[in-house]
């Protein structure tokens, strides 16, 4: 077990070097940030000194290896476009993506697993397709054009919630939260419902798939001609034996959702990580942006070692080989 | 007796408290405003850039401001003179305090400027002809210049003054450097300034809220605004939104997808003027033979009849109409009305002839045409994507095939500015900080030298010595009649020159609530002192 856990820590320093890598070998691509920097009038001098001092004229290994060595101590840099540093940007922008990301993960499994039940015991009702056409949007809208559509009917029209932003915030330590707010709470509500909608639909169709399925097998039929209640075999049987796909999939959404929330963050101003990221790469603020990909490989990794350990947890057959295979 | 004289005492106080609260309540106006990016940081020299000293003009003042039609009036230097040339005095403003309420005086504004002027601060191209900076009293100035230089005032509206003990309280006396990422400057987050708004809180890329000034210098000010909110809103739908749902008063960059949608609506009405900037096409004019193009061994944008023709082939009307949707004011200059130096009579388009350009073309030997790049940048300017397919079209219909390569302002700019200056044809738009024509004279038009520092961004390499001496006569003349009859013969020489093909000056665009009484400023500048909040 703890062989099994250093070996997964091995790798995830691995993962998180290739993608450092990777990320600086992209950073040649971003652009010159320098013009960015100064104005109109700046001298090309001037310039030339500026990306000199900031070592952008230095070679890839070098950049890399400089970036992995400050790293390595805590040290991001400072952001060319805001002037602070990157570190307090990031833990600044942390508190928004994570409880936006909690608060569209609850959404997406609560109603998704109590759709998924309703529709997969009664396929035929017109609820359920109802739900089920409402779910194909879900799947094939893509997320902006939802956060639009969203706005334009509740913010714009019936002027009932705020269109971006955060809301009011009150300070706990570090950790700024929007929950202890009434405009915190109601900035909350369309960003949530935008971000999760995709999983929401994903757990509701997983889970329907999967009762119609247990529904079927013949410890159901026996439960039945035991004379146990409707309510018992529904929820005390059938859905309990379906969570474990669920659990799996919602564990690896939840890393998708925080280090995809760039869309629903860039469409309702939250100021979150994602947004951050965006507006750094328009400006090629390559310290934010190389900090940004490594915490989301971070992010990443530690998942897929709970999701790994949970697995230990739960299926026995692991434990007895040694955990030769991690999912 | 007693009771009645209580009574009488406390009706009339009565009637005195209740007007007073009144007008206290009406007084609190909160303006909230959005634009697509943030400040840079909150040190007045970080960044010379429009928007961020705009906003912090509210906090920090010059010793200059500009009123809305762009000229020069006194802000901080109460008056000023030029003893000789090269000496100008300025004689500073008295009884004005820093928000810390530290009196400002001479010693602020030696300090200032000394600061402004070093790097790493990014205020230095004000400073070309800056000397020194002497304090003769408390409340006077004297700023010695090496040559001649009459745009002191011009060059120092953008410099703000700090405290001198609060920088050096708070170790702030160098402006923030980049190269140094372990220490974050003081006067990055926080603010000492004498203006009219004071900072309250700032959340980087999401909020910074500032609060009026009570004590504030200029009582002569008609805004009635105490609280100001500036949310950044990057996303263009979500932006108009904001505006649309009462959410925002103002939005400073205004998607031009959104303008019709915003003026239609009731409650939002569109500000429209034509912005300083100027949007221009330029000619690779000093390789022998171009990087992208299919003539070899020669460059034939060093005939003028060429750049001629391709002048002639671009129908600005129809960019005018078609893919600006009327927000343009095409010109045949590089600079805008209301720069100084601007001449309604030079300012006429050779006309539209496809014809012509053709024969030109044929004349200059290029009767098939000839195929060439042109760069152009897709998040920069107004539409400038879709500036440069209508060229390209138009230019087709001369003949030239015309190979579009638009992209991001991050890698254009590091594509088509010095020292590679890697381009053939270009499309550029420029502002003279300034407000005088000389500004692009120097940058733009001038001979490419870097001891002159001249010519900096004359990306095409246009050069002619005729225009250069004038250029140079004009940057040190200190009499206004002559100096404006030696800007109208260089505007005359560059123009029947074709150096460049000025497209036009794009309109500048503001939306506001109904509700909001605003001063447009044709540089994008928008001092709070003018906002009135109905």
């Amino acid at each position: 077990m703890i062989a099994f856990i250093l070996r997964r820590l091995a790798q995830a320093v691995l993962v998180m070097l290739t993608v450092a890598f990777i990320a600086f070998a992209m950073f040649n691509f971003v652009g010159d940030p320098i013009n960015n920097m100064v104005g109109q009038d700046t001298s090309l001098q001037d310039r030339e000194a500026l990306r000199q001092s900031l070592g952008l004229n230095d070679p890839l290994v070098l950049r890399f290896g400089r970036f992995v060595a400050n790293a390595a101590q805590g040290e991001f840099g400072v952001s060319f476009r805001l002037a602070e540093p990157v570190s307090r940007l990031i833990l600044n922008a942390l508190p928004a993506t994570m409880e936006l990301a909690i608060v569209a993960a609850l959404l997406a499994v609560i109603f998704g697993v109590m759709l998924g039940v309703y529709t997969g015991l009664y396929p035929n009702r017109w609820l359920s397709r109802f739900f089920l056409t409402i779910s194909l949007i879900g799947v094939s809208l893509p997320t902006f054009l939802i956060g639009i559509l969203l706005i334009l009917v509740f913010a714009v029209l019936l002027g009932l919630l705020p269109s971006f932003g955060r809301g009011e915030v009150v300070r706990i330590g570090w950790w700024s939260t929007g929950f202890l707010t009434w405009s915190g709470i109601k900035a909350l509500i369309l960003p949530s419902i935008t971000l999760g909608l995709f999983q929401m639909t994903l757990i509701m169709r997983l889970v329907r798939s999967e009762m119609l399925e247990v529904m079927r097998t013949d410890y159901i039929k026996f439960a039945r001609a035991r004379g146990l209640t409707n309510r018992a075999i529904n929820f005390g049987h059938a859905l309990k034996n379906t969570l474990v796909p669920v659990i799996t999939i919602t564990g690896l959404q939840l890393g998708a959702i925080i280090a995809f929330a760039i869309i629903t963050e860039t469409v309702f101003q939250w100021p979150g990580m994602g947004l951050l990221f965006i507006q750094s790469v328009q400006f090629a603020d390559i310290p934010v942006m190389a900090a940004y990909l490594i915490l989301v490989a971070v992010i990443f990794v530690v998942i897929n070692l709970i999701v790994d350990l949970l697995y230990f947890a739960v299926d026995p057959r692991l434990r007895i080989d040694g955990g030769r295979s991690g999912h | 007796m007693r009771f009645k004289s209580m009574l009488k005492a406390s009706a009339l106080a009565l009637a005195f408290a209740v007007p007073v609260t009144l007008a206290g309540m009406a007084e609190a106006k909160t303006f909230r405003f959005a634009n697509d990016g943030d400040l840079g940081s909150m040190d007045p020299y970080y960044r010379n850039e429009t928007f961020s000293l705009t906003v912090l003009n509210n906090v920090y003042e010059g010793l200059f401001r500009r009123k809305p039609d762009l000229t020069i009036e006194a802000s901080l230097a109460e008056s000023w003179s030029q003893p000789n040339p090269t000496t100008w005095r300025f004689n500073l403003r008295k009884g004005v305090k820093f928000h810390d309420g530290t009196p400002f005086t001479a010693d602020d504004v030696v300090f200032s400027i000394n600061r402004a002027a070093t790097s790493p601060s990014n205020m230095v191209g004000y400073f070309a002809s800056f000397k020194e900076v002497k304090k003769v009293d408390d409340y006077t100035v004297d700023y010695i210049t090496k040559f001649p230089d009459p745009l002191i005032p011009d060059n120092l509206a953008y410099i703000f003054m700090m405290s001198k003990s609060w920088a050096e309280k708070h170790n702030a006396q160098k402006s923030t450097d980049l190269t140094k990422p372990t220490e974050e400057n003081y006067a990055t987050r926080n603010t000492n300034g004498t203006g009219p708004f004071i900072l309250k809180s700032r959340e980087p890329n999401s909020r910074t809220t500032f609060s009026r000034n009570a004590n504030w210098w200029d009582k002569t000010a008609k805004t009635n605004v105490t609280e100001v909110n500036f949310s950044v809103v990057s996303n263009a739908a979500t932006r108009t939104a904001a505006l649309l749902s009462g959410e925002v008063d103002m939005v400073y960059t205004v998607p031009p997808q959104d303008v019709e949608r915003i003026s239609r609506n009731p409650g939002t009405k569109i500000l429209q003027t034509a912005e300083t900037r100027v949007v221009y096409l330029g000619f690779d004019q000093s390789r022998d033979e171009l990087l992208e193009s299919s003539v070899k061994g020669k460059n034939p944008f060093k005939d003028a009849r060429v750049r001629e023709a391709f002048y002639r082939a671009i129908d600005i009307e129809a960019i005018k109409s078609r893919v600006m949707r009327g927000q343009s004011a095409p010109t045949a200059l590089m600079v805008a009305p209301g720069v100084r130096g601007y001449s309604k009579t030079l300012d006429v388009r050779p006309k539209h002839d496809v014809a012509l350009a053709k024969k030109l073309l044929a004349d200059a030997g290029y009767p098939n045409g000839f195929e060439v790049g042109l760069d152009c940048p897709n998040d920069r300017y107004v539409n400038d994507e879709a500036i440069c397919q209508a060229v390209t079209a138009m230019l087709a219909r001369a003949g030239v095939k015309v190979n579009l390569n638009a992209q991001t302002r991050t890698k254009y700019f590091a594509k088509i500015l010095g020292p590679g200056y890697t381009t053939s044809f270009f499309m550029l738009g420029w502002a003279p900080a300034t407000v005088d024509s000389h500004n692009v004279f120097l940058n733009l038009i001038q001979t490419r030298s870097a001891e002159k520092k001249t010519g900096t961004f004359n990306v095409g390499g246009y050069s002619n010595p005729k225009f250069d001496e004038l250029a140079d006569k004009i940057a040190q003349e200190t009499d206004d009649a002559k100096r404006s009859a030696m800007i109208a013969e260089a505007t005359r020489i560059y123009v029947d020159d074709f150096a460049y093909i000025p497209l036009h000056a794009q309109a500048l665009i503001w939306a506001v609530r109904d509700n909001i009484e605003i001063a447009q400023y044709a540089d994008n500048e928008m001092p709070w002192r003018h906002i009135v909040v109905k």
